[in-house]
């Protein structure tokens, strides 16, 4: 049996120290851990559980805006009043994430460090190539069943799909990462796979987050997360869209828009050009479309995935749209 | 000597008589989690076994290096093709005689990725996990037929069991107006049971009793016997509860071979359960299927000429055949038919029985191409349906027992609001949803066999009825309650009923849903013996206090016994045996013919061979079903969600409208789920499946099913069952899939005819 240490953490800091040991991963909600750990992915050879520490796991949403506990569980911030009026696309993003059992457990940190589900990246045992898993040994994904692997962000080297729902909606709203004294923006927090597809996250050994925070906006309160999917529930996004909108005292044209894609991308992707294309524009059916086509830029398709392409634009084009609508 | 009794059929108490809506009596144990499942036996000195599986799909295993995990913690035993002892190949399902060859469960020759190649068996499952890691198999890998669609993979093996004709089909359908001709696909499907297939074994001597979830206990336990050489009677099979099987638990399996060597082996009872990635390799899904339907019809649509060419995929060394010409041939009248099929092998595991194989995959292709003539003619698919309706089995050319299916055309119709469908493609629509509304029929021949029970009054008047037959969520338990109260007249709470033990008295497979009607014939005919030997031991016994009544009936109702005009006295079974100085009356009976020889008793319990055709003397036998279906289709997005379902279906007389309903309500979320979700996905690399869990193979959820309303039209079909039921189970999956595909068509103005129908086949 493949032995590992288990340290119950008795601080923050106690878990920061414990965390930098070689091989050392934290234990929160334990959704992703465990799973990958049954499936041979994660070997961890010290597991650092910090789910009883006090006080991470604290709501606070204020006019600057919310600050929420690493430790927070997904169905509590969805269910959050304030965060369900300040902030509808978090909430939104996190009804439909997963399953009730699994937002029940999963705690927001551990939700940032959910790693993709591409299949060939989850079976090391049929398919040893994977650069995500096992660096230097090759994609198995490109060449293989593509159909839900990522056409923007990708690299010769890995085009796996960042699976999450939530990470998509705090992009989009230029939220924060905690991590002790250092502050990251989500952003910058997920990295794209380039070179170095197994480094993921801007974490360092050592680091433990402690919380998100996302600025207060117009824009993140009237926002909107538009998930599709062939299944109604329980299915990671075929394309998914976190869009907010500010307009001007007219009600009609465009002072702030947020974009952010999921479900087609190797991170949660920022849209950026779709929102300077609309941003000062009218609201209009039309506009909003061809915008909305910015959204995959420079995608690329490994064949089975080529429907994201027409899709992800059309996702962006009907949560745009829907919001508008509720001006 | 008759035998008079009240019956429980009358308003006030009609749930607990056969035909009333009794609650599941096993639903308790379940939701309350009291009933213990196979693989949850507590066993002293039970070891873990784990199967190491094939990482290639076709070649041979060079070597298999067990140094490693034998030094593993814990481990007892690595198995592999060298190290056991070879098994005797076991004769199949109907019984054929097996060639003398030896069964080895473990592969040298790989067929197919996730082959099983060797086991471990540890002291913890946890051990013999990490040790099962530890094992290194080298092969010599060969190049792998992945699919139907594979350049290697030829047109196959022709079978001419499979082929129909009548007329002249080419020559009909070259001269026929309105011509129409289409292919139709679907994928490799999974059961996906909740329970995962698993078991323990333990032998004790020479006697092996196997805990394993089981849809048919006596013929698994023959094939135990069989490869161990060991009788018959020396296999104990429980299965007391099952966690979903849909076919796929009526053999033993590969695994189960594994399982009991080990423990013959350790001399020690070993449990083996599958892992859920293991369920998608270890035995057979739904094969995937390849149909072409050419219809030829006059202007009107009324059809000449039915051509159907149909293929499915079976492994390379196995044979599966999924009848595809099924429905075709009996679903329409038509003057000129041909129906042929091959098998294609490839390298995968053998296929095998997955809720109505060859109906259902039949049906897609059939009830999917009368729906593209409805519309290259211009008239309703309704209409199309009843012009073309077969007042006859057009294949066997016999009367039907039964058929409802008029009935449930206009059942149906009328609940759905069929009438105000409006019938162009992409005229009904609700902002960015498009709405389309989907005719299509099903059917399932009706399977029967004998079968057999035991039937006991106790000395409180208490009933057991036993049965080596199975519950596996369908209601065997409550229907079978519900037939002994009904017939011994006693109350239903005084009933209890024991399956899954092979010690029982026997039983055929829980297959083609054909256990309910076997079932409570077998019930009804052994609890009327011990009634008549009660009523007679009341009439003629002495000691009986009616016996000076002289009286040449009783009934008995409610659990007691009084004679038919209220003289003499009432008093209970248990006051009468009691008077009497017995402690039980046991009636064993069984529905075969009485002349029946041992063999054929062991024969009809043991495979299939002895089941009756359903086109026996001079009816033809089935269930039919309507189903009518709304979708909405977002027009950006392509996805389709099913918004209202409404079926009529005739089973026949239904033994418990309540778990009929259920199961009928299963077999339509099954279909939604065929037709726009399930999927095995193959890496054509590799030839393997890369969806192998349930994150990736997508069943349906709630969140996918609306409110469903089915509705029965059956009437009793004394051809069909001793009580007059026809088959529940599988029906009502049979078209779902295609009155789907045909909504969708009427929403987007787009046929698909390649399952699943997923967004991007729509965007």
């Amino acid at each position: 049996m493949r032995d590992f240490s288990y340290l119950r953490a008795s601080s923050v800091d106690a878990a920061r120290q414990a965390s930098a040991l070689p091989g050392a991963m934290l234990l929160a909600g334990g959704t992703t851990l465990i799973d990958l750990a049954k499936c041979g992915v994660a070997e961890p050879d010290t597991i650092v559980d910090i789910t009883h520490l006090k006080g991470l796991d604290a709501i606070t949403v204020d006019d600057q805006g919310a600050t929420i506990g690493a430790l927070a569980k997904m169905s509590s911030i969805a269910d959050h009043a304030d965060i369900k009026s300040r902030f509808p696309a978090v909430s939104e993003a996190l009804w439909q994430a997963a399953s009730a059992q699994i937002r029940n457990m999963a705690t927001i940190g551990g939700n940032l460090m959910q790693r993709t589900r591409c299949p060939y990246f989850r079976d090391g045992e049929n398919f040893p190539a994977c650069n995500k898993r096992t660096p230097g040994s090759g994609c198995s994904a490109i060449g293989g069943v593509t159909r839900g692997h990522a056409v923007l962000g990708t690299s010769e080297t890995c085009i796996a799909t960042y699976p999450g729902d939530l990470a998509v909606a705090l992009v989009a709203f230029d939220a924060l990462v905690h991590l002790g004294d250092r502050q990251v923006a989500v952003d910058d927090f997920f990295l794209p796979p380039g070179a170095t597809p197994e480094r993921e996250h801007a974490i360092q050994p050592g680091e433990v987050i402690t919380a998100i925070s996302i600025p207060a906006s117009a824009a993140a309160r009237r926002s909107t997360y538009l998930k599709v999917r062939d299944r109604q529930s329980y299915e990671f996004a075929a394309a998914s869209a976190a869009v907010g909108i500010e307009f001007e005292a007219d009600g009609r044209t465009i002072r702030d828009l947020r974009v952010a894609l999921g479900g087609v991308a190797t991170k949660p992707w920022r849209a950026r050009g779709v929102e300077a294309a609309l941003r000062g524009k009218v609201l209009e059916a039309d506009t909003v479309r061809r915008a909305s086509l910015l959204a995959v830029e420079g995608a690329i398709d490994h064949g089975a995935n080529h429907y994201k392409i027409e899709l992800a634009p059309r996702v962006v084009a009907r949560a745009i749209l829907e919001l508008g609508e509720t001006a | 000597m008759t035998v008079h009794m009240k019956r429980h059929g009358d308003a006030s108490d009609g749930a607990e008589a056969v035909g009333g809506r009794l609650s599941r009596v096993d639903g308790p144990a379940k939701i309350t989690g009291a009933a213990k499942y196979a693989v949850e036996q507590q066993l002293d000195g039970l070891a873990y076994a784990v199967l190491v599986e094939s990482t290639i799909a076709a070649g041979k295993v060079r070597s298999i290096d067990t140094e490693a995990a034998k030094a593993a913690p814990g481990v007892l035993k690595v198995l592999t093709p060298d190290n056991i002892p070879p098994l005797k190949t076991a004769s199949d399902w109907f019984g054929t005689p097996p060639p003398d060859a030896p069964y080895c469960p473990l592969a040298r020759d790989i067929t197919f990725s996730g082959q099983h190649v060797a086991a471990v068996v540890a002291e913890s499952f946890e051990q013999a996990v990490a040790a099962a890691a530890l094992v290194k198999v080298s092969y010599d890998e060969a190049p792998a037929i992945v699919d139907l669609s594979d350049a290697k993979a030829g047109d196959g093996i022709p079978i001419d069991a499979m082929t129909k004709e009548w007329g002249d089909a080419a020559t009909a359908f070259a001269a026929a107006p309105v011509r129409i001709c289409a292919a139709y696909n679907t994928p490799r499907e999974y059961q996906a049971p909740m329970e995962p297939h698993g078991l323990i074994a333990r032998w004790q001597g020479d006697q092996l009793t196997v805990w394993e979830p089981s849809q048919w206990l006596d013929g698994m336990a023959r094939t135990y016997a069989e490869w161990f050489g060991v009788p018959f009677e020396n296999v104990r099979l429980v299965s007391p509860y099952i966690g979903g099987g849909f076919g796929s638990k009526a053999l033993a399996l590969g695994h189960g071979a594994v399982a009991a060597i080990a423990a013959r082996m350790l001399e020690r009872p070993v449990r083996l359960v599958m892992t859920r990635p293991q369920t998608f390799t270890g035995y057979g899904g739904r094969a995937a299927t390849r149909q072409t339907v050419t219809i030829g019809a006059d202007a009107e649509g009324k059809i000449q000429s039915i051509v159907h060419r149909g293929v499915n995929e079976t492994s390379i060394d196995g044979m599966w055949v999924e009848p595809l010409g099924s429905v075709t041939s009996i679903m329409y009248q038509t003057p000129n038919f041909s129906s042929r099929q091959n098998v294609v092998r490839v390298n995968s595991v053998v296929p095998g029985a997955m809720r109505a194989p060859g109906e259902n995959p039949s049906a897609f292709g059939i009830e999917s191409a009368i729906d593209e003539l409805a519309y290259e003619v211009g008239i309703d698919p309704l209409a199309i349906r009843l012009r073309n309706y077969a007042e006859q089995d057009p294949h066997a050319k016999k009367a039907w027992s039964t058929r409802q299916l008029r009935e449930a055309y206009a059942a149906g119709a009328e609940r759905f609001g069929w009438s105000r469908r409006s019938p162009q493609p992409r005229s009904m629509r609700d902002g960015n949803q498009l709405i389309g509304w989907g005719v299509a029929a099903g059917t399932y021949p009706v399977r029967r066999a004998y079968g057999e029970a035991m039937v006991r009054i106790l000395a409180d008047g208490s009933v057991e009825v036993e049965s080596s037959s199975i519950d596996m969520g369908q209601g065997t338990y409550t229907i079978l309650v519900q037939t002994a109260a009904e017939t011994l007249g006693v109350p239903a709470d005084n009933v209890v009923v024991k399956l899954g033990d092979s010690r029982f008295a026997r039983a055929g497979v829980a297959g083609g849903s054909r256990l309910a009607g076997v079932m409570t014939g077998a019930v009804h005919k052994a609890a009327n013996a011990a009634l008549d030997e009660l009523v007679g031991l009341a009439i003629s016994d002495p000691r009986s206090p009616f016996h000076a009544l002289q009286a040449n009936t009783l009934v008995v109702a409610n659990g007691r016994i009084s004679s038919p005009r209220g003289e003499g006295p009432e008093i209970s079974i248990a006051e009468l045996l009691a008077s009497v100085g017995r402690d039980r009356i046991e009636a064993k009976g069984d529905t075969m013919p009485a002349n029946s020889t041992a063999e054929e008793r062991y024969k009809n319990y043991t495979t299939i061979a002895m089941a009756l055709p359903h086109t026996e003397g001079d009816y033809s036998r089935y269930s039919w079903c309507a189903h009518f279906i709304e979708v909405r289709v977002d027009e950006d997005f392509g996805t389709v969600r099913v918004s209202r379902v409404v079926s009529a279906l005739d089973s026949g007389r239904l033994y418990n409208p309540k778990l009929a309903e259920s199961q009928w309500k299963g077999g339509i979320i099954m279909g939604i789920g065929q037709a726009l979700l399930e999927e095995g996905i193959v890496d054509r690399r590799h030839g393997r499946i890369v969806n192998n869990n349930l994150a990736d193979y997508l069943v349906p959820t709630n969140a996918d099913i609306p409110d469903i309303e089915v509705i029965s039209v059956g009437i009793p079909d004394p051809h069909s069952s001793v009580l007059g039921g026809k088959g529940v189970g599988e029906l009502a999956i049979v078209g779902v899939a295609p009155a789907i595909a045909n909504a969708v068509f009427h929403a987007t103005g787009k046929r698909i005819r390649d399952l699943p129908i997923t967004l991007e086949k729509l965007i």
